[in-house]
């Protein structure tokens, strides 16, 4: 099978391919960033995805699959250059794919789409609407993106779309969100709240991803494999301090002391959780994660 | 080293609830062992040193799979659901976790946002109610609702407007329905006023007011009653008319068991048994609703002879009226 991939040269990216690769497709990725050791079998072009040299690729290329993982969040871009990447060419990559007739695209989104708040349900179903738009604002374009991607299952009734919402990722490649956040020696909570983080060890999102693109399901799926834990006890496990603050003090305090940087909105994550129910995913291509939440945490804190 | 000490006696009660808790001792909606070890030591003084709860007909409330546990509120603050928990906890081999739907402010203030979640007493949402009974789990729901905490002293032993949400959410999940009554909780928190305003300021729903001011619970003597469990058959889609009525058979249940809880404190008694027979089942069997369309098989009786020949065109309505001729 000859898979296309987007944002090839991100940690997720490299992994997905390579696992592709190792299966014996042909994969050409796509990607601003080079990836010169790159293993064979692993073609790599670096053509930005919205211009007319990754439409070539896609053209010439005629895969039977499209793995769309070029989106970025708020922590690797600023906010133009985000939108730009995020929508224009979430748009470019499916009308690319209708027209040169690819079969499959497979869309990776995040499960912050849903948005996190002290009264939304835990364990969000594919049903729910995108909270986040008004929760977080930075988080607008991914879900515009999200939302997009979906529409291809009307727009494009030929092709199989597949948009995936998946949990954080957390293991020793110490990529994602959840990773950033756990970054230094000591991790803010906000006194009082302690919300469920729901994360997979990057084999398994790999696993995930790599089976979506291969299982040709058709809709939108949450995908999460172990159970959610507190954030103390991320913390806890990974070998970090919690500090625990008071709201008021928290927000004067971000971005000093070694401490992370956060918008307003990411403040709610650190609030209130966001869990998903990813039972449709699991029902539908038999997923089933082989690293569990305690082996993930402990991955991530001796890597 | 947690305050109070948690009670060697609840850590293994703890230990022995059938939830499915990982390595670390939380289960998948963040329930934690270490939590409820902590705040049941609390509760159990209360329960067993300080109110003197005794309970009734606990053989009622389902060993496993799921249940909804329906009853009254008698006043003041929550009292009554926290009793509920303890005595379906301390009372009930092997012990069971109930899990309440919390008042939405809670899950936005800081440490309640955390208890309430940590002992499984989640938002009060239609989603999480679902979720949870699917998943088996033992719900207790007060379909009065805020109206019914805000009851005072002398409006204690009534009963106000049920919502019909628990209802539709039985017949959906397939649940049954174990009505309760708490008795004593007016006693507790004898309010003679309700704040609205100070609630506001301190971001609370009400603070209730006591002859002696303060919101504070007095160590009175409570009873808490589990009647045999009810079932429903349907889809949880029907007509308003319909749902009423069987809200209002559940109503009846509650109001009957807080009677039998009155009419008991009024003559002195406090022996441990208590005579079901009026409740129509043998302890421990499932009452099944005469307004539902199959109950003929099971219900014997005229009430069952009504619901079928009420069956077909205009039958809930007709049922109902045989009811009410009853």
């Amino acid at each position: 099978m000859k898979v296309v991939v987007t944002g090839v040269s991100g940690i997720l990216g490299r992994m997905v391919a390579a696992r592709l690769a190792a299966e014996r497709h042909k994969v050409i990725g796509i990607d601003v960033r080079p990836w010169p050791d790159a293993p064979p079998g692993v073609e790599v072009h670096v053509v930005d995805v919205r211009k007319r040299a990754a439409e070539d690729v896609i053209r010439t290329a005629r895969p039977a699959v499209v793995v769309h993982m070029g989106t970025l969040t708020q922590f690797t871009a600023p906010t133009e250059e985000r939108e730009r990447i995020n929508l224009d060419g979430t748009r470019k990559v499916f009308e690319h794919c209708h027209r040169y007739k690819v079969k499959h695209v497979v869309f990776v989104g995040r499960h912050t789409f849903y948005g996190a708040s002290g009264d939304s349900p835990l364990y969000h179903t594919e049903d729910e609407p995108p909270v986040a738009v008004t929760k977080f604002p930075e988080l607008t374009d991914l879900v515009a993106a999200d939302l997009f991607a979906g529409s291809s299952l009307w727009r494009y009734p030929d092709m199989t779309t597949t948009v995936l919402r998946m949990c954080y990722t957390l293991g020793p490649a110490k990529h994602g969100t959840l990773a950033t956040f756990l970054k230094g020696p000591m991790v803010p909570m906000v006194l009082g709240f302690d919300p469920l983080f729901q994360f997979m060890h990057e084999q398994d999102v790999t696993s995930a991803i790599v089976l979506a693109a291969k299982s040709k399901v058709a809709g939108v799926f949450n995908v999460a494999g172990p159970q959610p834990v507190p954030l103390s006890l991320v913390v806890r496990v990974t070998g970090r301090t919690a500090v625990p603050l008071p709201e008021p003090i928290f927000r004067r305090l971000l971005g000093r002391f070694g401490l992370p940087k956060l918008t307003p909105g990411a403040m709610q994550h650190i609030k209130h959780a966001v869990v998903i129910d990813a039972s449709r995913f699991r029902a539908a291509t038999g997923f089933q994660h082989q690293i569990d939440e305690v082996q993930a945490m402990e991955a991530f804190r001796w890597a | 080293m947690p305050f109070p000490p948690i009670d060697p006696e609840i850590r293994e009660r703890v230990r022995r609830l059938e939830l499915p808790f990982n390595r670390f001792g939380y289960d998948p909606y963040g329930i934690s062992q270490e939590h409820l070890a902590q705040f049941f030591t609390a509760l159990a003084w209360f329960y067993r040193g300080y109110f003197k709860v005794q309970a009734f007909g606990v053989e009622h409330v389902p060993a496993r799979g799921r249940g909804m546990l329906i009853g009254n509120h008698s006043g003041g603050v929550a009292i009554d659901g926290a009793m509920v928990l303890a005595s379906i906890f301390l009372e009930k081999e092997p012990p069971r976790l109930a899990q309440g739907m919390a008042e939405k402010f809670l899950g936005k203030m800081p440490f309640s946002s955390e208890w309430t979640l940590r002992l499984g007493q989640l938002t009060g949402l239609p989603e999480h109610a679902t979720r949870l009974l699917l998943d088996d789990r033992l719900l207790m729901v007060f379909p009065e609702g805020a109206r019914g905490t805000a009851k005072l002293y002398k409006e204690r032993h009534s009963l106000v407007r049920f919502g019909t949400g628990f209802m539709r959410l039985a017949l959906e999940t397939k649940s049954p329905i174990i009505p309760f009554a708490f008795i004593g909780g007016g006693e507790v928190m004898p309010t003679i006023f309700n704040a609205y305003r100070l609630g506001r300021l301190l971001g609370v729903p009400y603070v209730p007011i006591t002859p002696y001011l303060l919101p504070v619970p007095r160590p009175e003597p409570c009873e808490v009653y589990y009647g045999p469990p009810m079932t429903f058959r349907g889809t949880g889609a029907e007509d308003d008319h319909v749902i009423e009525g069987y809200v209002d058979e559940v109503k009846a249940r509650v109001a009957a068991l807080i009677e039998l809880g009155v009419a008991r404190r009024k003559a002195g008694d406090r022996s441990s048994t208590v005579d079901w027979s009026a409740f129509g089942a043998p302890s421990g069997a499932h009452y099944v609703s005469p307004l539902c369309d199959d109950a003929s098989s099971s219900a014997p009786g005229s009430a069952a002879r009504a619901a079928r020949g009420a069956r077909g065109k205009g039958g809930a309505r007709r049922a109902a009226a045989a009811r009410g001729a009853r």
